[in-house]
């Protein structure tokens, strides 16, 4: 803001109305409105990606914090105990609203004066799906008897293996139809250390709505006394969420549990994809900066490449598939994997087609930011080469390179964030919605790059909208996003550290 | 006032403006000279516009010769034609020849990168590489496929020494060549040219871009290696050039008007152009 404050200060003497009587275009000659334009033009971008990534931010990082459960009594007698995940104001149908009794329809009638012709509803996730038949209930304040609302304190979260989340309050410790154990300070540290053996295989549970049921330990991943825990206690909670989040495989049609085998598959795709952009980008580059002749022909490469970089990313995918899939990973499976036919090896989605695919999609911004890096070399540098007795490619290799290093690492920078960031076209050759074994392990060869993936971006994509319980699955949305955003961040820092590190002493451009 | 005057030609410098070809009158000094670097009618042209015309000039060995002119008169074309840079530029052709120690420059199939092992380059820009002080100092060496330490330590040693650089680099050989000063740097490249011991060392106006404290650390270095090395020195500054070099050849579009010894050329020249040239009344 300084030159806008030096424009603005008038020499002395220069009365108001002197400097209001200028001509139209003494406001432009000061600079001002420039300054305000282009800092405007600055804040407005910025505010977008502050918005977003702290929209993302904020809802990954409030996604595992165990909530309390509260318990809610309708005028029916029906109870619904549970976690609240959302509370919105809405218009209800006079007649449904009917259907509650005359008790709900007045206390509706009530709410709806008091306020703007709207009540209040929550949608209170309940589980128990074995016995419920659905995960979450919608609960209109006015359907509430009195004093319907109340946290049963002994009430526990299940998280478990199978049939998502049940909430209820553990009675007994039983075996088979054996009751071990029914003193709930005997309960409490039995599932305090939960998963448990096998000395007491199930924990007897009462459900909000009086029923019960008989949950094998084996089957519980987590549990806590949602309206007895410490703060302490919560986070506990939530760090373990986060630690399963990031380091165990998902369950639950992926609604639940980890995302390991997304985390490995996005990095290794990345980095894999990397090794393969920049040696060929950094080739092309070289041979079209240092060694084609200038012409015509070079402008028309030059402009195929910049025109290669708005081609939608879904095509490459198509093209992936065709050619890297059915033709080269086909050949591939006729010649080395035969016995396997039909069944594909090669010749269906896998990493390295995935990451093939996303090379040639990245391939443009290396070569742009490869040779533009070369065009930034001094010609008296090449000169100087030259001068000693070097041949071209001593020339390139020992003084030209080096010194355009940190403008290719910007240009692998640019091409991993592109890459890590890229959807589309991995639909098509290779990620997939579960992935039981990771492309990298220790069985024999231990690279995979056949094998198909997990890829986060595809798996927001997937939780998002492909999910059947997608009101559960949509705060991992957030949190799934927030990683690979991290992820992206990481890949990138990592990066140019390693830029700085090589680039040390030869000054070069910078971001 | 020994040597009997040339008759004066009042329109020679407006004959050379004409494209005429006008010979060079060249001291009888030079031919006690032992040349080591010979040039033979040598012409060359950018594009369609010619630069130098038949460029006759004998280098002496072991002595400072420089190339003085107006801008544009064609002295670093000619410095750049002798070790061949002119040949990284589109659409540049040459006639004639150039002889070092008697072998063609401009023959058919001479090695180019084997005859630039033999000479030496210093630029305007100082032009040290993204390198090491110790790697920028070898790299003749190095690309030549020298490998054995000993060696290039002592050459890398040598040459620092001679380029009057190593008491101030010698105990950070390792940084980088980016990270010295202006002037260190230009004496970093003299000793990256020196260092491969050229038998002619290329300089073209080697001060320009040099405070006067370094361009005058660079002179006394210039003047140090008289003798040992056979220099040819393209400037601007004519008092630079009386001070450190043995011969001047004053040149002008594309032609060498007079060749001398420098004292004399600045002192009492045969011709009238020359005089008005070194007290500034053209050019």
């Amino acid at each position: 803001m300084k030159p806008a404050s030096d424009s603005r200060s008038r020499p002395a003497g220069v009365s108001e109305a002197a400097s209001r009587s200028r001509p139209a275009n003494a406001l432009l000659a000061r600079n001002e409105p420039m300054v305000w334009l282009t800092g405007g033009g600055l804040v407005v971008g910025l505010l977008m990606v502050v918005t977003l990534v702290a929209f993302v931010f904020w809802q990954g990082l409030v996604t595992f914090w165990p909530g309390p459960v509260v318990a809610l009594r309708t005028v029916d007698g029906a109870v619904a105990m549970g976690e609240v995940t959302r509370t919105e104001l809405y218009a209800p149908d006079p007649t449904q609203v009917a259907a509650f009794g005359p008790e709900a329809s007045a206390a509706a009638a009530a709410e709806m004066a008091a306020g703007d012709g709207r009540v209040r509803r929550r949608l209170v996730r309940t589980g128990n799906f074995e016995l419920s038949g659905e995960h979450f209930r919608w609960v209109e304040d006015f359907r509430l008897a009195a004093g319907g609302e109340e946290r049963p304190v002994g009430a526990y979260v299940f998280e478990r293996t199978a049939w998502g989340r049940f909430y209820g309050v553990p009675e007994a410790v039983v075996d088979g139809e054996k009751v071990l154990a029914t003193d709930p300070a005997v309960i409490a540290a039995l599932l305090r250390e939960t998963p448990s053996d096998a000395e007491a295989p199930a924990v007897r549970v009462r459900t909000g709505d009086g029923a019960t049921a008989d949950l094998p330990l084996a089957t519980i991943v987590r549990c806590y006394p949602a309206n007895r825990l410490s703060a302490a206690g919560r986070t506990g909670v939530y760090l373990s969420r986060w630690r399963e989040f990031l380091t165990a495989e998902p369950r639950e049609a992926n609604s639940e549990g980890g995302v390991f085998p997304a985390i490995f598959g996005t990095v290794v795709m990345t980095l894999a994809m990397t090794l393969l952009v920049v040696p060929f980008g950094v080739m092309a580059a070289l041979y079209l900066r240092e060694y084609a002749t200038q012409g015509w022909l070079t402008s028309i490469v030059r402009i195929s490449i910049n025109n290669l970089a708005g081609v939608p990313s879904i095509v490459f995918g198509v093209f992936g598939l065709g050619f890297f899939s059915y033709i080269v990973g086909g050949g591939i499976d006729t010649l080395f994997f035969a016995d396997k036919l039909p069944n594909p090896t090669f010749g269906t989605g896998g990493i390295m087609w995935a990451s093939l695919t996303l090379a040639l999609l990245t391939l443009p911004v290396v070569i742009v930011a490869t040779e533009e890096a070369l065009a930034a070399v001094p010609t008296s540098m090449r000169e100087g080469s030259y001068a000693c007795g070097a041949t071209q490619w001593q020339t390139i290799r020992r003084v030209v390179l080096p010194r355009a290093m940190p403008g290719v690492m910007t240009g692998a920078i640019l091409a991993m964030a592109r890459g890590a960031g890229e959807v589309a076209p991995l639909m098509l050759v290779g990620a997939v919605k579960l992935a039981p074994e990771l492309p990298v392990d220790l069985h024999f060869p231990y690279l995979h790059p056949e094998r198909s993936f997990m890829h986060l971006g595809f798996h927001i994509y997937d939780l998002g909208f492909q999910s059947q319980n997608s009101e559960a699955a949509k705060p991992m949305v957030f949190t799934t996003t927030m990683l690979l955003m991290s992820i992206v961040l990481l890949l990138n820092g990592a990066a140019i550290w390693f830029r700085t590190r090589m680039g040390r002493g030869s000054s070069g451009s910078k971001f | 006032m020994t040597q009997p005057a040339v008759s004066p030609r009042p329109d020679r410098l407006a004959a050379i403006a004409a494209g005429e070809v006008v010979p060079a009158v060249v001291h009888p000094e030079l031919a006690g000279e032992a040349a080591v670097l010979e040039v033979d009618k040598f012409s060359l042209w950018y594009g369609a516009k010619r630069v130098l015309y038949d460029i006759d000039l004998a280098i002496p060995k072991g002595r400072v010769t420089a190339l003085i002119g107006p801008s544009g008169c064609g002295k670093s074309t000619l410095l750049r034609g002798v070790n061949r840079m002119n040949d990284l530029i589109d659409g540049v052709r040459t006639t004639g020849d150039m002889r070092l120690a008697g072998d063609s420059i401009y023959g058919r199939g001479v090695d180019v990168i084997e005859l630039r092992r033999r000479m030496g380059m210093v630029f305007q820009k100082s032009n040290p590489f993204p390198m090491s002080i110790r790697d920028n100092v070898t790299y003749a060496l190095q690309i030549n496929g020298e490998r054995n330490r000993t060696v290039l330590e002592s050459v890398c040693r040598r040459a620092l020494e001679g380029a009057a650089l190593w008491d101030e680099v010698h105990d950070r050989l390792g940084e980088s060549g980016l990270g010295l000063s202006g002037g260190q740097q230009q004496r970093l490249c003299i000793a990256r040219a020196i260092a491969a011991e050229p038998e002619v060392l290329l300089m073209d106006e080697p001060c320009s871009a040099l405070d006067p404290i370094a361009t005058s650390r660079v002179e006394e270095l210039i003047l140090a290696l008289r003798g040992e090395y056979t220099v040819l020195i393209v400037t601007h500054n004519m008092q630079q050039a009386s001070r450190v070099s043995d011969f001047t050849a004053f040149m002008y579009l594309g032609q060498v008007v007079e060749y001398g010894p420098t004292a004399r050329l600045f002192t009492n020249p045969r011709l009238r152009e020359t005089e008005d040239y070194i007290t500034g009344r053209f050019g």
